[in-house]
């Protein structure tokens, strides 16, 4: 059996990766969880896309250039996400989302 | 926590991190790359699973850079040295540290022994468990045209250094001006109001 040397490896586990992400995003009740979740997403994508440069020797260096700006988008999303968790927990004095029902009422 | 459940603990994740070597040597897997990232993709999946499934946050947290951490060894197992090293730097050593100060300001004392998840937690569960399945059998199904590991050698950094600079420089500088944007943007969110007077 072979798979460190097959793509379809990589891509199955970057898969099982944003699949778990996404039951975290669905399920979790606290924000911060939330956007946990969204960075195993975050996460996953950068793998498959690492792993298509990995395979396709063209592609390696582009690969690697793309997953690097994904992790900066990543740490600008993070950054602002948890700023504003923390700007809306101070005013609700609770981090679960769906305790924040004002527009609801 | 007691001796026997520490005990049991380390039997049980020993004997799950020595199984990919054993299949090695036993001649199931083909070398040891084979064995390391049968043993990444446990450690980042079961990581990834402690992550949405685990009561206290922190340890939530804790499980994340550790799902990174084996994610940075799947790099360097793909050839992608660079990445690997700028995933430990941004992931490990900032968004986590980032995370878990969140974490801190935001916890309250009856947080954790509430519920954790929505109502929709079961048809979350199976919305996720689908998009693996589907994903799972695209891949299987696609023939992708490549080479099984033919001449797979580590990403160059100089050659991905002038690439960067040359033909990614305005993504580049976008990007830039989007992390500048996004701090001075935290800030303001997170910045305590002053009293209007």
């Amino acid at each position: 059996m072979q798979l460190a040397g097959s793509l379809d490896a990589y891509l199955v586990l970057s898969g099982l990766l944003f699949a778990i992400g996404t039951f975290g995003f669905l399920a979790r009740r606290n924000a911060i969880s939330m956007l946990m979740s969204i960075e195993l997403m975050l996460n996953a994508v950068n793998l498959a896309i690492i792993a298509f440069g990995s395979f396709v020797p063209d592609l390696a260096i582009d690969g690697s250039v793309i997953a690097i700006m994904v992790m900066a988008v990543a740490a600008a999303e993070a950054t602002v996400g948890l700023a504003i968790v923390i700007a809306i927990y101070r005013n609700r004095k609770t981090p679960l989302v769906d305790e924040y029902d004002a527009m609801r009422r | 926590m007691g001796f026997l459940p520490l005990l049991a603990i380390l039997v049980v994740g020993g004997g799950l991190g020595t199984t990919p070597f054993l299949l090695v040597i036993l001649g199931i897997l083909r070398d040891w790359e084979d064995g390391l990232f049968l043993l990444l993709a446990g450690v980042l999946l079961g990581a990834g699973l402690l992550v949405v499934t685990m009561r206290d946050i922190i340890r939530c947290g804790l499980a994340m850079i550790v799902c990174f951490l084996a994610l940075a060894g799947l790099y360097v197992l793909a050839q992608a040295p660079l990445v690997a090293a700028a995933q430990v730097l941004v992931y490990i050593g900032a968004i986590s540290v980032l995370v878990l100060f969140a974490i801190m300001l935001t916890q309250t004392k009856d947080a954790p022994s509430r519920l954790v998840f929505h109502e929709q937690a079961i048809p979350a569960a199976i919305a996720a468990i689908v998009l693996a399945v589907i994903v799972a059998l695209a891949v299987g199904a696609t023939d992708w045209a490549v080479g099984t590991d033919t001449a797979r050698h580590p990403t160059p950094t100089a050659e991905l250094a002038v690439q960067m600079f040359r033909d990614y420089v305005l993504p580049f500088e976008v990007v830039s001006v989007l992390l500048l944007a996004a701090v001075i943007g935290g800030v303001f969110l997170a910045k305590r109001d002053e009293p209007s007077g």
